[in-house]
């Protein structure tokens, strides 16, 4: 412990690490939320996997990664949310079948880059120790736009998430609307890659907010304890990745993982004791 | 009431979903004041009546006009209680939340709901009696409960139609009791089309029946009988044909 925080006040990449860590939380709480409870985990899962496309491309033709993963993230949002609005019977195997190819046109490029790359496993697992100054600025640019656009667009985002048949009743624009959710969670998931990678992104996504679910009352409260929860996760995954040297991105799932079955068997205790007390 | 002004006007219409014809030839006027029931057997197309008239779906053939425009531009003056609202009961919201959503089409743009809202939105919880549940989680309700919530929320908009989809399925007698009569007080200023099982209800409030079973006869109340119930529910339909009024 004494350690990290001396290599945090010591070291520029430990406190970009952990600035990163603490900035994608806020986007991850606060869009996570709308994937818990509107049940998109599939469909997030498909963008962020279709990414690897992206980054595969940007990398065989000499652009930075983050770059390409951003313009296929939006675009991946964009076509699956479209699917899924439209062909909603054959949403699963569609976005499967993106998430296959996107996954696989990625490996190819790759593969076909000249010269060993080590960027595949960091990519694929992420690897915040590694952020550059310039990503810190990024992450703080998309985490500004996200949180503007959520506080813009609240009321409009909860009745979609809520009841979409109504919403619509109400002259709302529910495509529109829709599509702009999920080009927020592509932007979330970009920003994510770069601390845990892109398998792990989902977890990463997820977790904070199911766990925040259980105490909850309001959409509100949920992004708020979602983000502090996400912000613990990252910064005590960060602390024992480094005081035990062990990969970074999987340590914060492993412990985002515990919390949330940790949670759950509390909730379950706690439900079962006050039934009983009833009696 | 009998103003004469054409709310509702369906010509002809023919629905299928995916090549299975469920409405066919369906002509109805609804005028202003009315209060018209709809009747007939599970499966016979009753609530997609009511959803052609909010343009959430569009007819094979013949046309629909709501208030003198296409369905989907009526649309903002028409409550809507559907019969099963696709809803998550886990889904964290407040009863008071899940009403302002009759709100979103009125409220500005960008930003919270105003005040305005907040308080038609208490008016419309106390109508239907279920004011004192506002702040409670809408997932924790009663099935009852929630479908009284989903009333508010129709009301709330100020509609010049309600169109109210089984809202009484489960709902206890006294309160079914207080919503018939509410819907009787709002008749005087809102057109009512509601599909309802309840023949009773249907014989003391409705001042106009309609029997769908893919396609649809209509009465004024006092010419509908038991056998044109009967005829609706089992009978073949075209038998009661000649009845229609329209
Ligand atoms: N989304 C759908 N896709 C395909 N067929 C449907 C769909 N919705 C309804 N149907 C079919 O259309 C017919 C009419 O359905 P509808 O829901 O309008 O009946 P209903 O009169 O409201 O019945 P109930 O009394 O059970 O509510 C039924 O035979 C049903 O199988
Ligand atoms: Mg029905």
């Amino acid at each position: 412990m004494f350690e990290f925080i001396h290599v945090l006040q010591s070291q520029d990449f430990m406190q970009n690490a952990l600035t990163v860590g603490l900035l994608a939380s806020v986007a991850c709480g606060v869009m996570g939320t709308y994937v818990v409870v509107r049940r998109i985990v599939f469909i997030s899962g498909g963008i962020s996997h279709t990414v690897l496309g992206g980054m595969g491309a940007a990398y065989y033709y000499g652009f930075n990664p983050i770059h390409g993963a951003f313009v296929v993230a939006i675009i991946a949002a964009l076509l699956i949310g479209f699917v899924s609005l439209r062909y909603h019977q054959h949403e699963d195997t569609l976005i499967g079948a993106l998430w296959a190819v996107g996954m696989a046109v990625g490996i190819l490029f790759i593969y076909k880059t000249p010269g060993y790359n080590v960027d595949l496993m960091s990519y694929l697992f992420g690897n915040i120790l590694m952020v550059g100054r310039e990503s810190v600025k990024f992450v703080a640019c998309l985490d500004l736009l996200i949180i503007s656009i959520v506080l813009l667009l609240y009321k409009r985002f909860l009745a979609v998430c809520f009841d979409e048949e109504y919403t619509r009743l109400q002259g709302i624009g529910v495509m529109s609307t829709y599509l702009l959710l999920l080009c927020l969670i592509a932007i979330t998931v970009v920003m994510l890659i770069q601390v845990v990678g892109i398998i792990l992104v989902i977890a990463l996504l997820t977790l904070p907010a199911a766990t925040a679910r259980y105490f909850a009352p309001s959409l509100g409260s949920m992004m708020i304890l979602a983000s502090i929860l996400g912000a613990v996760f990252t910064t005590s995954g960060l602390i024992v990745s480094y005081e035990q040297n062990l990969p970074s991105g999987a340590t914060i799932i492993v412990i985002a993982g515990m919390a949330y079955i940790v949670a759950t068997v509390l909730r379950g205790l706690v439900s079962r004791f006050r039934s009983y007390d009833k009696k | 009431m009998t103003t004469n002004k054409a709310v509702v006007e369906i010509r002809n219409v023919d629905f299928a979903y995916n090549d299975v014809l469920v409405l066919k030839d369906i002509t109805l006027t609804i005028e202003e004041g009315n209060f018209l029931g709809i009747v007939g057997p599970n499966g016979s197309g009753k609530t997609t009546l009511l959803k052609l008239m909010l343009g959430l779906i569009h007819p094979l053939r013949g046309s629909i006009r709501v208030l003198g425009q296409a369905p989907e531009l009526a649309r903002h003056s028409i409550g809507y209680v559907p019969q099963h609202a696709e809803i998550d009961s886990g889904f964290p919201i407040s009863v008071m939340d899940v009403v302002l959503i009759g709100r979103l089409g009125k409220a500005p743009l960008f930003g919270g709901y105003r005040k305005i809202d907040r308080e038609m939105a208490e008016e419309a919880l106390k109508e239907v009696e279920i004011y004192e549940f506002r702040s409670h989680h809408f997932g924790t309700l009663s099935g009852g409960q929630k479908q009284r919530v989903l009333m508010a929320r129709a009301l709330v908009g100020k509609p010049e139609m309600l169109l109210l989809d089984e809202p009484t399925a489960s709902i206890d007698g006294r309160v079914e009791q207080d919503i018939y009569e509410l819907l009787k007080r709002l008749n005087a200023k809102v057109t009512i089309v509601l599909v309802s099982h309840d023949l009773g209800f249907i014989s003391t409030y409705v001042n106009r029946v309609a029997c769908v079973n893919r396609s649809l006869v209509c009465n004024p109340t006092e010419h509908v009988t038991a056998d044109v119930i009967e005829a609706c529910y089992s009978g073949p339909v075209h038998m009661i044909k000649h009845k229609c009024e329209l």
